[in-house]
């Protein structure tokens, strides 16, 4: 086995021991009644974060491909699973809550993945801020058309309606147009979102680590080179993004079946800027980075209620002197002299990740 | 006439997407990052000169400078405490800073001013409607204003750029930054001009736009920022020219696109405009096509 082979076999072991002991913690704390009631609100929602934020680094990181409208596949997502959830208990009286939870993040994740294909073939010629501002003007069309969607169920089928409200009387609304997926059950569970959060760490594991996700990585560190070696750029840059969406868009099932309502202005620019906050924080191409910014970042502001008016500004205030203190040449020079004989001690381990450590 | 009526409001619109765009591709094409915090400057701007008028009863002359000057400062401060330490640092991580810096602006606004939406005053801008055949197109004054401060912005910036030996500077540094502080260029206090200038540019724009949509609030810079970057993309980023001429047009698609399909997707159609153009020509209306050398 070579030292780079093990190395990798080591971060892979961390990363999925992290997830799993911190869900048989959290689990152990739920059936103690240790955990407080704001922190178990968190629970789903931090699964949520953690996939945006690892399907998106695959984008970002291992893909080199800046995409600011993620959050778009997770608005497809959950109002996917909120009509699908809503159609098989209404229509079809199933109670059955795990396997309607498990066809609504199937169903997410198909359309979702569906909407990354359509959105990447013709974003995907483009390079750079091009690139950025495209998948951002997506993410916001998605947005403009999801307000204006009307689906209701009425007498066991499906209406779609667009543009105009145009539903039969006592038809049952699932999605109002601007209000959103109205009337929902929660039945997403933390089970749910743990194995969620699993499901994509093998997928991004697996992925960034076999011969595709070697090309992916030879896409992004040297296009032409890449090309002239006989690696079709295409097909591998489409096959980062539409995984990345589909994830995207499972997970936002669950989110979507975690509260009563999801309207469509909860998806806008500033949520896909925030999980992109995520993934540079926790370092690009680093996914326990990733994991363990994404739950940091998601706490931070409820930890921060203490200061009530001003977390958000505490907020802004630590996200730019973390930004400046990671990536300025001179403090990072300092803080690596500082940590040497801490990084002797533990063998010295090379980190071969890019990007912001924090 | 009501055409021609949509046509005005159109290039009113465009015009304000215009000059915030220009804030945009200035600082884009000089220190080649994207300073999204541009559209709380102008946020900001629209709150201090809503302050001068109506708290401290000045003119509304003084006001605009108070307003610019202050932002003036806001934008070299932003600029020296939170992006030149990453001069050297990737783009991505710039991009967060500014993001950061964004969050900051709209909090600090939502602490001193509170959320509740103000009322912008009509007393800034006190020239009457203009009446066209026979009453039949009205053009209000602030938009007569808009697109008279945009000409003469377009005009000014120019020449700036053009015959100024600043203006030379900042071409140069925006060319080849290392060639350029080689020649003697002083870098940082260039860049520092541009943020300078962009940010007063916001301060007007932000006047402007509150003038025509007198609602302010913490987060009014946030869409027309974005909605000015796109522009600034679609004229092609870096272009002078570009920023004006994609400012225009987005704003000019916008009205009609509200005004003629459908009210509920006008964003969607001025975005669905720039990825077919972006499509056609990858680098913006007027931005030079970038060669990749192996």
């Amino acid at each position: 086995m070579t030292r780079a082979k093990r190395n990798r076999l080591i971060y892979n072991c961390v990363t999925f021991a992290v997830v799993i002991i911190a869900f048989i913690v959290l689990q152990g704390m739920i059936e103690n009644k240790t955990i407080t009631r704001a922190l178990k609100g968190q629970l789903i929602p931090i699964c949520c974060w953690i996939v945006m934020a690892v399907s998106l680094n695959l984008v970002i990181g291992i893909s080199g491909e800046l995409s600011l409208g993620h959050a778009g596949f997770m608005s497809v997502g959950a109002f996917t699973g909120a009509v699908i959830s809503g159609w098989l208990l209404n229509a079809h009286g199933m109670e059955n809550e795990t396997l309607r939870l498990v066809l609504a993040i199937v169903g997410g994740g198909i359309t979702a993945g569906i909407t990354g294909v359509i959105i990447g073939i013709p974003v995907l010629r483009l390079r750079g801020d091009y690139l950025a501002i495209v998948t951002l003007a997506f993410g916001e069309i998605i947005r403009n058309l999801v307000n204006v969607t009307y689906i209701a169920v009425a007498d066991g089928h499906l209406v779609f309606s667009f543009l105009k409200k145009n539903v039969p009387d006592g038809a049952r609304m699932l999605v109002d147009g601007a209000s959103g997926a109205v009337k929902i059950s929660k039945i997403s569970t933390f089970t749910m979102g743990f194995i969620l959060v699993m499901v994509t760490l093998i997928v991004v594991l697996n992925l960034i680590n076999s011969r595709s996700g070697r090309a992916i990585k030879a896409i992004r560190d040297n296009r032409i080179a890449a090309e002239s070696m006989g690696v079709p750029v295409t097909k591998y840059k489409m096959m980062a993004f539409v995984t990345a969406s589909v994830l995207a868009g499972m997970v936002g099932a669950l989110y979507g079946l975690n509260s009563s309502t999801v309207v469509p202005s909860q998806f806008t620019f500033n949520q896909s800027i925030n999980v992109l906050v995520f993934v540079v924080l926790g370092g690009l191409g680093n996914v326990l980075g990733s994991v363990i910014s994404a739950t940091l970042l998601t706490v931070l502001p409820e930890v921060l209620r203490a200061f009530a008016d001003y977390r958000m500004l505490v907020y802004a205030v630590v996200l730019i002197l973390v930004m400046i203190f990671t990536n300025n040449p001179t403090i990072r020079s300092f803080a690596d002299r500082l940590l040497a004989p801490v990084k002797k001690l533990f063998g010295g381990r090379r980190s071969d990740k890019g990007g912001a450590q924090a | 006439m009501i055409f021609l009526d949509n046509l005005v409001n159109g290039i009113s619109l465009g015009s304000i997407y215009a000059i915030i765009a220009l804030g945009y591709t200035m600082v884009y094409g000089i220190a080649k990052m994207l300073n999204f915090a541009h559209g709380d400057v102008i946020m900001m701007g629209a709150y201090i000169a809503f302050c001068a008028l109506q708290y401290w009863n000045m003119p509304p002359l003084v006001s605009l400078v108070i307003a610019m000057a202050a932002c003036t400062v806001m934008g070299v401060v932003i600029e020296g405490l939170a992006y030149r330490p990453l001069r050297q640092a990737a783009s991505l991580a710039v991009l967060i800073t500014a993001i950061g810096m964004s969050y900051l602006l709209q909090n600090l606004a939502l602490m001193i001013w509170g959320a509740n939406p103000k009322s912008f005053p009509a007393s800034m801008i006190s020239i009457p409607t203009i009446s066209l055949f026979g009453g039949e197109l009205k053009i209000a004054g602030a938009t007569l204003i808009t697109i008279v401060a945009n000409i003469v912005i377009m005009i000014a910036l120019t020449a700036f750029t053009s015959r100024t030996k600043t203006g030379k500077a900042m071409r140069c540094v925006s060319e080849d930054r290392g060639a350029a502080s080689l020649m003697g260029i002083n870098v940082n206090q260039t860049i520092s001009i541009t943020f300078a200038i962009g940010s007063a540019l916001a301060a007007v724009a932000g006047i402007l736009l509150c003038s025509s949509y007198p609602t302010l609030q913490p987060t009014t810079g946030s869409m027309p920022g974005i909605k000015a970057f796109t522009a600034a993309v679609f004229g092609g980023i870096g272009s002078i020219p570009g920023a004006m001429l994609g400012g225009l047009l987005l704003g000019v698609i916008e009205i009609f696109g509200k005004a003629y399909i459908s009210t509920e997707l006008g964003d969607a159609i001025v975005f669905a405009v720039l990825i077919i153009v972006l499509l056609v020509k990858p680098s913006g209306l007027l931005g030079k096509p970038v060669r990749e050398k192996v």
